[in-house]
């Protein structure tokens, strides 16, 4: 179990984001995270991260302490692209090498070793001929790659997806999928937030679905049945009318 | 008179000599700064820290500590209050920042008006650099040299904070401590800008370097040669112009840096108005050499191979999106 949250409740003042969520994301398995808009998948993010402060519960990543997991290089994040600065002066080579600034001294010299992580990560996302090319002027796909990219030098095991799939080609949704797989495979643990319901069968081994709690969280095919996606998405697929909740 | 002259005459002056190297300091460590302080989006923030650093100069004064430990405990003591005001009401950040540093910067000119010496302190708010002393130019010098070995030991986390800080925060570093060292910084080099451009213009210097820059290059490193370079091409010739017109050099120094960032803004070879709108021309004209547009710093792409062919007609559409602004951001709250 690599990444475990149990009884985690968020709140934003008044607002809880999310409450009493348990959680056990398996390794070696891609995890899709579904739910609409304010459904608490930033909130939930943003607590493995330790960017907010839980109201209650605990996370534990790799089975230690956050904070400790995040030194030891252990957690790799993909932004929302929203998140991103596209004109920063950055090139992709850049990018990739910040997944190296943990392993690195004081002054984050890259040393020779650095530069073979980056350019093999390069090299599986096919960036190679990319490398020098300013951050904003790749395509939506080849964005994404060069922050999986990123992940993959870093060496991280968890790896965190924020909507990696939004504005994305399918040549590179493709790839990014296969490369998930490919690290799910060599036991790292994959968590993708996702939108794209169409792709995640072949993406995910399983899925969660979030609406402020927990609805579900088990076989892709059963998560996709009309019946939970209306809880997910407030639809009520009996009636085909807002439940009481959402009419609010 | 020869050019030549023009150029030595002053120098036959220690006092010009004084302010050509306290500035040449000052220039540096402020462009260098700048380059971080536009792409996280601080230009605001700079400009009140610079300001509100006021009263802690002036007290310590008073006191007779060195001006840059007021200026700190002012620097943070404003950001602080920021920070409170934006988090436990409903006043925005811009009008909270726009309290907090207009009320700290009164305070000094409250404190400057009932303090004894007042004519010393007055240069404070416009600069007077032509009357830097022995001893200010020590103080400029060492503490342009603590800016300056930070920012560069450093520079690969400040940039990733700038960047990215969530994954600063996901690789264990403090997206938190890396704002404050930035911060600390600011209010060190605005207390180094003071003397030469006064509290008033400080920001100028803090912002224009990096924004000009930024519109020159897609490369960070090359930001921080670009910017010192044009700062300090800016600041000595503002300087001898002052000496030959007779006129303010804090204000010639901010116009002449000024008109570089206009020329800049208008003619730079890719992220200049003028180029973009041939780009856009010649793409309308469906010329095809118009997308690719001229490179600069965008380098050797895959020919041939197919997402980069694909990405060669990204380069301009992206640019045209990011651009218009200026590139001087948006202010936003200091993260972390």
């Amino acid at each position: 179990m690599s990444i475990e949250v149990s009884g985690l409740t968020v709140r934003y003042g008044p607002v809880t984001a999310v409450e009493e969520i348990d959680l056990s994301v398996r390794s070696g398995e891609v995890t899709g995270l579904v739910g609409m808009n304010g459904s608490g998948k930033s909130t939930l993010f943003k607590s493995l991260m330790g960017m907010v402060t839980p109201s209650a519960g605990d996370v534990r990543l790799a089975g230690s302490d956050p904070a400790r997991a995040r030194r030891r290089g252990l957690v790799g994040y993909v932004p929302q692209s929203e998140d991103v600065e596209w004109s920063f002066p950055v090139c992709v080579r850049d990018v990739v090498m910040m997944g190296r600034y943990g392993h690195q001294g004081l002054t984050r010299r890259p040393r020779s070793s650095d530069h073979e992580a980056v350019a093999a990560a390069l090299e599986r996302v096919e960036l190679t001929d990319l490398a020098d090319r300013q951050i904003g002027q790749l395509s939506g796909g080849q964005r994404k790659r060069a922050f999986v990219a990123r992940g993959l030098a870093q060496g991280a095991s968890i790896l965190l997806l924020d909507e990696p799939f939004a504005g994305v080609d399918t040549r590179s949704e493709a790839t990014i999928v296969g490369l998930l797989r490919e690290l799910a495979a060599a036991d790292c643990t994959v968590l993708v937030s996702t939108h794209d319901l169409h792709a995640l069968p072949q993406l995910a081994d399983s899925t969660i679905l979030l609406r402020r709690r927990v609805l579900f969280h088990g076989d892709v095919a059963e998560a996709l049945t009309p019946q939970m996606l209306g809880r997910a998405f407030g639809l009520d697929p009996l009636t085909r009318e807002l439940s009481p909740e959402e009419a609010r | 008179m020869s050019p030549l002259e023009l150029i030595l005459e002053p120098l036959q002056y220690e006092f010009m000599v004084r302010a050509l190297a306290a500035t040449t300091a000052a220039a540096i460590v402020c462009a260098l700064l700048s380059c971080w302080l536009v792409l996280v989006g601080w230009s605001l923030m700079g400009d009140a820290v610079s300001h509100a650093v006021l009263p802690g100069v002036v007290l310590s004064y008073i006191i007779g500590v060195p001006f840059a430990v007021g200026a700190i405990v002012f620097g943070v003591l404003a950001v602080a209050l920021i920070g409170a005001i934006r988090g436990t009401s409903r006043v925005k950040e811009d009008a909270a920042i726009g309290i907090v540093f207009t009320t700290l910067f009164a305070l000094g000119l409250v404190l400057i008006s009932v303090t004894p010496s007042h004519t010393d302190l007055g240069h404070i708010l416009f600069g007077n650099v032509l009357g830097v002393s022995s001893s200010d130019l020590i103080q400029i010098g060492v503490l342009a040299g603590v800016a300056f070995v930070a920012l560069m030991l450093k520079r690969r986390d400040l940039t990733l904070y700038a960047f990215d800080p969530t994954h600063a925060q996901a690789i264990g570093l403090s997206p938190r401590r890396l704002g404050a060292l930035l911060l600390g910084l600011l209010a060190v080099t605005a207390v180094v800008a003071l003397q030469i451009v006064g509290v008033v213009l400080v920001v100028a210097m803090l912002i224009i370097p990096g924004a000009t820059a930024h519109l020159l290059t897609d490369r960070f490193g090359r930001m921080l040669l670009i910017a010192p370079t044009i700062s300090v091409l800016a600041s000595v010739t503002g300087i001898f112009l002052s000496y030959w017109v007779d006129a303010s050099s804090g204000g010639l120094i901010v116009l002449v840096q000024g008109g570089i960032f206009t020329a800049v803004y208008l003619l730079a070879p890719r992220y200049g108005v003028l180029s973009r709108l041939v780009i856009a021309r010649r793409r309308n004209a469906g010329d095809p050499a118009g997308a690719g547009g001229p490179t600069g710093a965008g380098g050797p792409t895959g020919a041939g191979d197919p997402a980069g062919a694909a990405g060669t007609a990204e380069p301009a559409r992206t640019a045209g999106a990011a651009g218009p602004r200026g590139e001087v951001r948006i202010p936003t709250a200091p993260r972390g």
